[in-house]
């Protein structure tokens, strides 16, 4: 177990706007969240990543300062640094050398296929580019584990595939837990192993599916009888955690 | 083609105004006192430029000096307050009262503070006084507005607060301060002739004491020289910190 939740509640401005909710990753697990929006998927991101405590449960997090990284729905780089600079950042900022730091950020760049790209400025780079720049920049500290939340959800469906599958043979590289927030139930059964679909309003556990299938996924998974019946499953599972809500 | 058009149409409109503004006053024979001909201003400007050159200069110099002045100073209470919201609290109702207050109500004071022997001073003071608040409120607003993901990275990764204030919120505020920095070089002028005004003295000699002068004797016509060369400055001091801001914002952004 590298992280996990356990009967956690977040209230805000007195108003339940989560749990209990209970959610673990095993190291190296794959799993992806899905709900409707407002359940609360990025606030159980963010109390994973330690950035805020719950008000009831606990939150227990074997991995350590410097081993959690966060990827947003934005690329979230900062304007005004080099796409090198942006991912030599965490480097930095825990005290590695400079030189070292630019040094281990080229060869992340490298493995999301942007080494060409080591001195443009997020500007001048496309969403699809700045996302990989953004994975880069969450990967450079080699972590334990890795939170998305709705990374490629401002993707086009192409760039979207084709970084998902990036993700994944970036994942049987280095084996990180990954927690993937998305929207998108085919992308969730594509990506994960394990799929925890919540209901809203308070954002609570609807159900779970496992996913049978090759790690990391080969294109052809997308037409498998398997593939079709788990998105299937899950989807009820989503409509009945809405009709709940409702 | 498009070019050309952005130039020719500002000219020809303004050539146009020039000519009705002279035709009227020949066929409707306006008494010069009263307003004179593009021709007699033209004139006037001509005969008094290095007069006006050199109260322009004394008016810009003005302009600049309260410029740094309030940069400077803008820029370390803004860094205070975006440190403290304590300092924040404090400082800003003074702030916000000294912005309100006309700057021509506090020219007589500032002119008896500076000392009556130093007009050039109070007019500076003054000048700064208004230039101040652009920057005070560009910069804090920068200070302000760190992007709420970036900044989770950046205590993610366990930034320290002068991490986050050197390699996040400075570099955030960038674009607001040359914004600030734009609109208070117009207030500056703006600020230094009304402050020339206000200090009500000739010890100053600058672009307001010339059309205060030349209104005081009648001579509209080198009043107006006056205004033109005021209004020439004025334009060219935004021309010059628009294409800086541009080029400054450039190389932020990298291209």
């Amino acid at each position: 177990m590298i992280a996990a939740l356990q009967s956690v509640e977040v209230d805000y401005r007195g108003k339940r706007c989560l749990g209990p909710f209970d959610l673990s990753l095993a190291e190296g697990e794959v799993v992806a969240l899905v709900g409707p929006s407002g359940c609360g998927k990025s606030t159980a991101m963010r109390l994973l990543a330690g950035l805020e405590q719950p008000s009831g449960g606990s939150v227990d997090r074997a991995a350590g300062r410097g081993e959690t990284s966060l990827v947003f729905q934005a690329p979230t780089l900062a304007p005004w640094m080099s796409a090198q600079a942006n991912v030599a950042l965490p480097l930095e900022l825990a005290g590695v050398d400079r030189r070292e730091a630019r040094r281990q950020a080229c060869e992340a760049l490298d493995r999301v296929g942007l080494a060409a790209a080591a001195d443009s400025r997020p500007a001048q780079l496309s969403g699809g580019m700045a996302m990989r720049v953004s994975l880069a920049r969450a990967l450079v500290t080699r972590p334990r584990l890795l939170l998305l939340d709705e990374p490629f959800a401002a993707l086009d469906e192409i760039t979207r595939r084709n970084l998902a599958d990036d993700l994944l043979a970036l994942w049987s590289e280095l084996r990180p837990a990954i927690l993937f927030v998305t929207h998108n139930v085919e992308e969730a059964v594509y990506m994960a192993s394990r799929v925890v679909v919540m209901s809203s309003g308070p954002g609570r556990l609807a159900g779970e599916t496992a996913i049978d299938g090759p790690m990391p996924r080969t294109h052809g998974f997308r037409t498998t009888e398997a593939f079709r019946r788990t998105a299937e499953a899950t989807s009820d599972l989503l409509a009945k955690g809405m009709e709940q809500a409702a | 083609m498009k070019i050309l058009t952005a130039i020719a149409a500002p000219v020809v409109f303004i050539g146009l105004l020039l000519a009705i503004w002279e035709a009227a006053c020949r066929l409707l024979e306006v008494p010069s006192y009263f307003l004179p001909a593009p021709s007699a201003i033209a004139k006037a400007l001509v005969e008094n430029l290095p007069l006006l050159a050199q109260s322009g200069w004394n008016t810009l110099a003005t302009a600049l000096w309260a410029l740094l002045t309030a940069s400077i100073l803008a820029s370390l209470l803004a860094l205070a307050a975006g440190l403290s919201g304590l300092v924040e609290r404090a400082i800003q109702p003074v702030v916000v009262t000294l912005q309100v207050t006309p700057v021509i109500a506090i020219a007589p004071l500032v002119t008896i503070w500076a000392g009556l022997d130093h007009p050039e001073r109070a007019v500076i003071g003054l000048a700064a006084v208004v230039a101040f608040f652009p920057i005070f409120s560009g910069a804090l607003t920068g200070l302000k507005s760190v992007d709420p993901d970036l900044e989770r990275l950046f205590n993610l990764y366990g930034a320290t607060r002068w991490q986050k204030l050197t390699r996040l919120r400075l570099p955030t505020a960038v674009p607001f301060l040359l914004e600030g920095h734009k609109v208070a070089a117009g207030l500056a002028v703006v600020g230094a002739v009304v402050a020339e005004f206000g200090a009500g003295s000739g010890g100053s000699q600058g672009l307001a004491w010339r059309i205060l002068e030349a209104s005081n004797r009648l001579q509209t016509a080198k009043a107006f020289a006056a205004l033109f060369v005021l209004a020439v400055m004025g334009a060219g001091l935004y021309a010059i910190l628009q294409i800086a801001e541009r080029r400054a914002l450039a190389w932020w952004r990298g291209r």
